[in-house]
């Protein structure tokens, strides 16, 4: 296909003109491009805050900063992270953009409450970054109280609206997905026709609906008592201030599986792919997106062992946390035996993908250490649990975010990334993310407390190993950043399917038109079978 | 910069036990990693795509594969729970013979408490060999009391008795740490844990210049707030008498019963009338705002070393009130 | 289905296929919301029911000095508006514009009245000092339980006013629905919005239901 050919034929990028035709757009693809761009904004401003910290982390002593700017840089990265980039990277830019096509629909159930989902993340987004500009906010993302509803001189209240305003965004996304998988599948989609990256962000959009409205209450109570002086979490008043942290966590555990489970169906998708199989155990994968997101829900006391929560409480969430690591294991077994005997391709997604499997690997395993209770007594709240969650995150969440961004690329902008690039941004991303987070692993263990500003200088060597990690993980994530933008103009011309990949999104030109299909597909069968792409069998 | 350790000391009971579930975490932990990253590098070379127009056989899952990768990693998951979960209850029960000392935590700094009346402010001076319990609350936000060489933490709220212990097993120096965020000075929230020889403890103990013991201030404080005017060593008063309450179960008004704890008696200083003993009208006042916690404290451990003897007859006292015995 | 991208109407927006598509998916949405709703209330009723176990005389005699019978009247009048709001969507089914316009106003003016004595309530509260702050004051409490019976007080104000933060949303649904009724948007063949902003009323009014006998009602000899 010749370039001037793309730009002749009308989709979704020149069906309309003019910044009003993005900003009342309906369609679920634009909506997509706009959560990248704003996401994107956030993920730049958690690393930025990121960076400063590692830097102040070099020397023992806190000498780039104060104590109480430290406190402020680490919570608005927490704040910047969870809230305006994990919880929406996948769902809200991905999901939105290829769950939809993925089923063969026009558009998700309700495209102007998807629209009203963007702006009330803006909304939020800009209430936060208000609160950060204003002052900052140095209560750690968790507004432990009564910290934070008591003691705190900064911004809590602008921040905690911003972060329920964005709670409506995730619920009204998760909302939107869900009636859109059972309502607008076309013909002969049944359930387990549907690609893994359909299960797992249902899933996901089930932990959204049910988990979110907590977190919303949670922030309520906490602004009542910050402005009406309400004493629900008061110690003073008889309230308990563990109450708080059981509500929060009843969120902002599942949270994590907000994060990392469509992560988890961007990896079904490429390991698939790259190796030309359907996924090995398709129906266990499926099935371990739902088991993850029930169990998701039971483990949240696990955050709790040394908060004076009863002995049998810490007894129970402890052994309901190891049932939430099978379901894990069996992801990681199956895409693993998917490879087994296939045609494996070494394209930076599927690099990614390797990448995903081994930090989520070590993320997972790390996590049945947390999750021995004797054991968590000594490193919660210290770098070990940092270490943990990064590797989840970080190691999970956001190299299959880039994975899935490189592999789709192609559809959304109708143009290929520079290959050789990309391949060194992800080897160096892979790099830096080891040397910064590995050592903290043992830092943890040492006994480094988490938010710590001055630190004593044993801990020294590994912060400096952490922070050398750090700026080669920064020059990682900028390369892509660069090329992207580059390929927009220059990048290779795509053609519908580069991949020979299966699902409905590739059966459409690239970039899609913008009803999507020019013909309402009809689906005759299962997911990854690539008989149907490849003509010609050669068993390799 | 420092040297590069990889574990911490291990300086208590708890620290080896620990330790060892560490290395078998680590085990498991490595032997999964190396094989998946193993089987993952493995197939990534041996099945690399050779043509474009390559198809490999479909192979669509084997039922025997999915139970044996569920049940045995579930398998050893039972035995992480377990063997964490031992240690925890280790954790959680002190002995009976362990030496009792207070804490008390405030933005920024850790209060402690010795029976004996010393007063230390981020210094913790133990004895080798015997087991410390430390009772602690917060005058603010919630703080945790961490000492990484004794592998043991413990969140401090306010409004709460939490209970650490542990056994020191190395004489040194250890670091105690703040280990929840509890605003601008967290990272210096710091102190040292002194653990020394019997005999050196000792020589520390009657060297400090203690203002009697921390029972005896107690009792000034228990008089100076005139408790004893309706506190008598018997049961003369217009009040329960405190003398053998300690560890009792008390009959409460209104039905119920509650053990005579640490936390039952802060709760009955601060808010008297949350749980009244049967038999007695709700006449005390509270000495909310009147005491901090560190004489609450105090005015808790009078009570405690009432209840370890007898009740004798109760004495008058030049003023003509009687106050109970010791 | 399978059928091509169509023009858009109100019925039959352009993502579905089939207008019975469309009110599936707007009725499943609507319960979808509610759940999330059953969610954001359930927060708050744990953390009162905790609250009321640990401290349950405290919270009997401060519950004890609301006013059982406004609180019942209300009770009464929000189920009315339930009713009032089932004969509109009945109304919506026949296709009947005038008497949709009727019981929605009426459905209306219940929702205003029971905001009116809400008000009139908390009115009084401000009057006795049974706000939570530095001004509360309960009467016949010593001065260390203040603090709990401002814990209830505390749990009164937030849920009682979260519910009334639904009912004057539900307030404004109910405008936009008369004004487009009144216009003739709905008939027997699209007449959704009608039956999903019932669902919402509905709940909003459950929720109310709940509260009822949380706040005012259980164990009331106790306070006395």
């Amino acid at each position: 296909m010749i370039t001037a050919a793309v730009q002749e034929r009308e989709h979704y990028l020149n069906a309309s003109y003019g910044i009003k035709s993005w900003l009342l757009t309906k369609d679920h693809k634009r909506i997509g491009l706009l959560y990248l761009a704003t996401i994107t904004f956030f993920f730049f401003l958690g690393g930025a805050f990121a960076t400063l910290i590692r830097v102040e982390l070099l020397t023992p002593q806190g000498d780039l900063v104060s104590s109480e700017t430290y406190n402020k840089l680490f919570t608005m990265h927490g704040v910047a992270m969870v809230f305006f980039f994990l919880i929406p990277a996948i769902p809200a830019t991905l999901g939105n953009f290829f769950l939809p096509m993925m089923i063969g629909a026009r558009d998700l159930a309700f495209p102007r409450i998807n629209l009203l989902s963007w702006y009330l993340l803006v909304l939020g987004g800009l209430l936060s970054l208000y609160a950060m500009l204003a002052g900052g906010v140095d209560t750690g993302w968790t507004f432990y109280t009564p910290y934070s509803t008591s003691y705190s001189n900064t911004w809590v209240i602008a921040t905690a609206l911003g972060i329920f305003v964005a709670g409506f965004s995730s619920i009204l996304t998760g909302l939107n997905f869900i009636v859109t998988v059972h309502r607008m599948r076309a013909p002969g989609m049944t359930w387990f026709r549907l690609p893994l990256f359909v299960w797992s962000t249902y899933a996901t959009s089930v932990i959204q609906v049910l988990g979110t409205p907590v977190l919303a209450v949670t922030i309520i109570l906490l602004f009542c008592e910050r402005v009406f002086h309400l004493g629900i979490f008061d110690p003073t008043r008889g309230g308990d201030p563990v109450l708080f942290q059981h509500l929060f966590w009843f969120y902002s555990h599942p949270a994590v599986y907000i994060m990392v489970l469509p992560a988890m169906g961007v990896i079904s998708e490429l390991v698939s792919v790259y190796s030309r199989k359907p996924v090995f155990g398709y129906h266990f994968v499926a099935f371990a997106s739902v088991a993850i997101a029930v169990l998701g829900f039971l483990v949240w006391g696990h955050h709790l062992f040394v908060s004076t929560q009863s002995l049998y409480a810490g007894l129970v969430f402890s052994f309901l946390s190891y049932f939430v690591a099978i379901p894990s294991a069996i992801k990681v077994f199956n895409w693993t035996a998917t490879l087994y005997k296939g045609s494996i391709s070494y394209a930076t997604p599927m690099l990614y993908a390797f990448g995903f499997i081994g930090l989520f690997t070590i993320g997972g395993l790390t996590g049945l250490f947390v999750a021995a209770l004797g054991f968590d007594v000594h490193v919660t709240d210290t770098y070990f649990v940092v270490a943990h969650f990064h590797y989840i995150m970080v190691g999970g969440t956001i190299m299959a975010y880039l994975g899935g961004l490189h592999y789709w690329w192609p559809k959304m902008t109708g143009r290929m990334y520079p290959e050789g690039w990309a391949k060194l941004s992800a080897l160096v991303i892979f790099l830096g993310f080891n040397l910064t987070f590995f050592p903290q692993f043992v830092l943890g263990y040492l006994g480094m407390p988490r938010r710590y500003h001055v630190y004593p200088p044993e801990f020294q060597v590994l912060h400096v190993l952490s922070t050398a990690g750090a700026s080669v993980l920064a020059v990682g994530y900028v390369i892509p950043m660069i090329y992207f933008i580059w390929s927009l103009r220059y990048g290779k011309v795509a053609g519908a399917n580069p991949w020979n990949a299966t699902g409905l999104e590739w059966q459409t030109a690239s970039p899609p038109p913008a009803h999507n299909f020019d013909q309402s597909p009809v689906v005759t069968h299962e997911a990854y079978d690539y008989s149907t792409v490849l003509g010609e069998v050669e068993v390799g | 910069m420092g040297e590069l350790r990889l574990l911490p000391e291990q300086a208590s009971t708890i620290a080896p036990e620990v330790d060892h579930l560490l290395y078998f975490l680590l085990v498991v932990s490595v032997f999964f990693t190396v094989a998946i990253f193993g089987a993952i590098f493995y197939f990534a070379v041996r099945y690399r795509r050779r043509s474009e127009q390559e198809l490999p056989n479909p192979v669509h899952g084997g039922l025997t594969l999915e139970i044996l990768w569920s049940v045995i990693p579930f398998g050893l998951t039972m035995v992480m729970f377990t063997w964490g979960a031992s240690i925890y209850f280790t954790e959680a029960r002190p002995p009976g013979d362990a030496l009792s000392l207070y804490v008390v935590g405030k933005q920024w700094m850790w209060k402690l408490e010795h029976l004996e009346g010393q007063r230390e402010i981020n210094e913790l001076h133990v004895p080798l060999g015997r087991a410390v319990k430390l009772t602690m609350t917060s005058e603010d936000v919630i703080h945790s009391f961490f000492i990484p060489a004794f592998r043991i933490k413990q969140d401090v709220l306010p409004g709460k008795y939490s209970t650490i212990w542990f056994k020191p097993t190395k004489p040194g120096r250890y670091h105690l740490f703040c280990a929840e965020y509890c605003g601008a000075r967290h990272s210096g929230m710091i102190g040292w844990i002194h653990v020394m020889e019997p005999q050196e403890y000792q020589n520390w103990l009657t060297g400090g210049a203690a203002e009697g013991t921390l029972a005896s201030s107690g009792e000034k404080l228990f008089e100076g707030l005139a408790c004893n005017n309706c506190h008598h060593a018997d049961s003369s008063g217009r009040c329960p008498t405190l003398v053998g309450l300690f560890g009792k179960t008390v009959q409460l008004a209104g039905g119920g019963m509650v053990k005579a704890d640490e936390a039952y008696i802060r709760e009955s200083i601060l808010q008297p009338q949350a749980k009244v003993v049967a038999g007695f009208q709700p006449i005390m006042p509270t000495f909310q705002g009147l005491v901090t916690e560190e004489d609450v404290l105090r005015l808790v451990e009078y009570i405690k070393s009432l209840g370890a003897k007898a009740a004798p007859e109760g004495t008058p006292t030049p003023g003509g009130v009687p106050a109970p015995k010791r | 289905m399978a059928s091509e991208a169509h023009a858009e109407t109100p019925a039959l927006r352009e993502q579905f296929d089939t207008e019975e598509q469309q009110k599936d998916a707007s009725t499943l949405g609507m319960w979808i919301f509610l759940i999330t709703e059953i969610m954001f209330f359930g927060g708050m009723f744990l953390a009162y029911i905790v609250y009321r176990g640990a401290n349950p005389l405290v919270f009997a005699v401060a519950s004890s000095s609301l006013n059982v019978y406004i609180g019942a009247a209300n009770t009464v009048v929000l189920l009315c508006s339930s009713f009032t709001m089932v004969l509109a969507v009945r109304g919506a089914q026949l296709g009947q514009r005038q008497t949709i316009v009727l019981f929605l106003i009426l459905t209306l003016i219940l929702g205003g009245v029971f905001l009116g004595v809400k008000a009139y309530e908390w009115n009084e509260k401000f009057q006795e000092h049974h706000v939570p702050g530095p001004a509360f004051h309960f009467e016949g409490l010593p001065p260390e339980l203040q603090g709990r019976a401002q814990l209830f007080f505390s749990l009164y104000f937030a849920m009682t006013g979260l519910h009334a933060l639904h009912m004057v949303i539900g307030v404004g649904i109910l405008s936009l629905l008369i004004w487009q009724a009144r216009k003739g948007t709905y008939s027997a063949a699209y007449m959704t919005p009608v039956d999903v902003s019932g669902l919402y009323w509905h709940f909003v009014d459950i929720i109310w239901i709940f509260l009822f006998p949380l706040l005012y009602l259980i164990d009331r000899h106790l306070g006395k």
